[in-house]
């Protein structure tokens, strides 16, 4: 009992979604990043030793830190945005507008975070 | 059409399968998690975050307020960082998390797994995994 779905990949990638399709890729990615982060994160400290200071070290990266900080920081956001329009479906006509709000809100706070993170690597 | 008619249905026409109560639990442990998330930093900050901590180590606490991650922060009174009460609030927040991140990682691969038996494979990974993960989470935070 498989779907069928009669799709390419070509007209897959093709397909223009703006800027709602842009948010759901970019929530899949944060939220992935931040479950594989989140489990390895946890196995670390479970185990220690080399293991978990070879992680330890990746995490102290500065570009590692502005993924991550990504991640978190986009899904936050996202989410919030999220769940108030499921939770209240009348403002589902304001969905466009809720998206520039929701990029007004992040870009400057993770310019702020990237700020710091480059300055603090920086020394 | 003049009259608006309501499309959707009344939950209890509808029913509450799994489905339904997971998109609902999603939409709830984030409104949680946020409300653990806020506690934490403001917590923080009563406990003197403010001259003692930089953005970095505030945010690592208020992802996670567990006392492990104000290790290397040098603080005037590392005990209450450490208390039942933290304690709590990190395993709430963990035991969210990892629910609502099973879940989502689930919804992942049904988009791309489309055979009820890679289905049911999935499902099974994901209960080994939440509880799993659970605890040795629980674990690591009551054990630090």
């Amino acid at each position: 009992m498989s779907l069928n779905r009669n799709v390419s990949l070509a007209s897959g990638l093709r397909y223009r979604g703006q800027g709602p399709m842009l948010t759901f890729i970019l929530h899949r990615i944060g939220g992935l990043g931040m479950a594989v982060f989140v489990t390895m994160h946890i196995l670390a400290s479970f185990l220690g030793g080399d293991i978990g200071k070879f992680l330890n070290d990746v995490y102290r990266n500065w570009l590692f830190q502005i993924f991550i900080f990504f991640c978190a920081l986009f899904h936050a956001i996202n989410g919030l945005r999220i769940t108030i329009i499921d939770l209240l479906p009348k403002l589902l006509v304001h969905q466009r507008e809720a998206i520039w709000v929701e990029w007004a809100i992040f870009i400057p706070l993770f310019a702020i975070a990237v700020f710091v993170i480059i300055s603090t690597a920086g020394g | 059409m003049a009259t608006t008619k309501p499309r959707t249905l009344s939950l209890s026409k509808r029913g509450l399968n799994f489905e339904m109560f997971m998109w609902l639990f999603t939409r709830l442990s984030a409104l949680g998690m946020y409300a653990l998330i806020l506690v934490a930093i403001i917590g923080a900050l009563v406990m003197g975050a403010r001259e003692q901590m930089n953005l970095a180590d505030v945010l690592r606490w208020g992802f996670m307020p567990n006392s492990g991650h104000v290790q290397s922060v040098p603080l005037d009174n590392a005990d209450a960082w450490a208390t039942p009460f933290w304690r709590l609030t990190a395993s709430a927040l963990l035991l969210l998390a990892v629910a609502h991140g099973v879940h989502g990682l689930v919804v992942i691969a049904d988009d791309y797994i489309d055979t009820a038996r890679g289905r049911l494979i999935v499902r099974w990974l994901s209960i080994a995994m939440m509880i799993s993960m659970s605890l040795i989470g629980l674990y690591v935070l009551w054990t630090s």
